[in-house]
């Protein structure tokens, strides 16, 4: 195996365990953190994808935006004991064998069939932050200055919504 | 560049799938909110992986793109949902959704 390959299951075991500890912790300040190592080890896959861009983006905006939001409202809302009541036992075993239905269906459904992957042609640098630039900026301008729209009613939205009195 | 020589695509895509349906279990067994909101996070960043995935073999930059606009959406969406979750939070006490089952307080 080579060193890519040991990157490749390291970091996958990384983000699985500490996503199902995301799921499973009793804590809402552990899930985080948890979550926190889930989303850097995507980050990893991601360079190990060579898309160094995403990668960047990626830590910049769900570790240190949006895990910064979740953790002041854990700390605003108070929620770091572990007096979450549990589901009713049925519930929870009819989530678990239901999921695991989905994922014995999507594995099943990849059985038989052949990706088809190409070549790596790496045709010169796809995922670096020039080539993602030119693209975002001429073919997908549009959508770019629309999502700006998006943000701007997003902020205004959360800043009414937590407002003292809405009336 | 050979850094993804040795690793086929299918192990993008089982990998996807597996974090995909933790994100899912997530959402049906926890009460607490603001765990499903991070287990919808979780979702998001299994189908992102996968894309950037699929970007990567093909060698085509557009969905690193949409990889982007969905990051972008994202951010947005747990911006809101967190300021509802406060309002929800400040009148009725509680962020647990079995005891959230009014529309209206």
């Amino acid at each position: 195996m080579s060193i890519t390959q040991y990157i490749f299951w390291f970091l996958s075991f990384l983000a699985l365990m500490s996503a199902l500890m995301v799921v499973f912790s009793r804590n809402p300040v552990y899930s985080v953190l948890f979550l926190i190592v889930t989303f850097f080890a995507i980050a990893g896959h991601y360079i190990l994808l060579s898309a160094q861009f995403l990668a960047a983006v990626h830590i910049i905006v769900y570790a240190g935006a949006i895990m910064v939001l979740f953790l002041y409202v854990i700390m605003m809302l108070n929620l770091n004991q572990d007096a979450e009541p549990k589901k009713k036992t049925y519930v929870r075993v009819i989530a678990v064998v239901a999921i695991g239905l989905m994922l014995i269906t999507l594995v099943g459904a990849l059985k038989g069939a052949t990706v088809n992957t190409p070549e790596l042609t790496r045709t010169a640098g796809v995922g670096t932050v020039e080539t993602l630039g030119k693209v975002l900026f001429n073919q997908f301008l549009l959508p770019f200055e629309v999502s700006s729209i998006l943000f701007l009613s997003a902020m205004v939205g959360a800043v009414y919504l937590s407002k003292k009195n809405l009336q | 560049m050979q850094l993804i020589s040795g690793i086929p695509l299918i192990y993008y895509i089982y990998l996807s799938a597996a974090m995909f349906s933790i994100g899912a279990l997530g959402v049906m067994i926890r009460r607490n909110a603001i765990i499903m909101f991070m287990c919808i996070e979780l979702m998001l960043n299994a189908v992102n992986l996968l894309m950037v995935a699929f970007s990567s073999y093909m060698g085509d930059n557009s969905a690193q793109v949409f990889v982007f606009f969905i990051m972008a959406v994202a951010a947005a969406e747990v911006a809101v949902g967190l300021a509802i979750l406060i309002m929800i939070y400040r009148n009725a006490n509680t962020s647990d959704t079995e005891v959230l089952n009014q529309l209206k307080f």
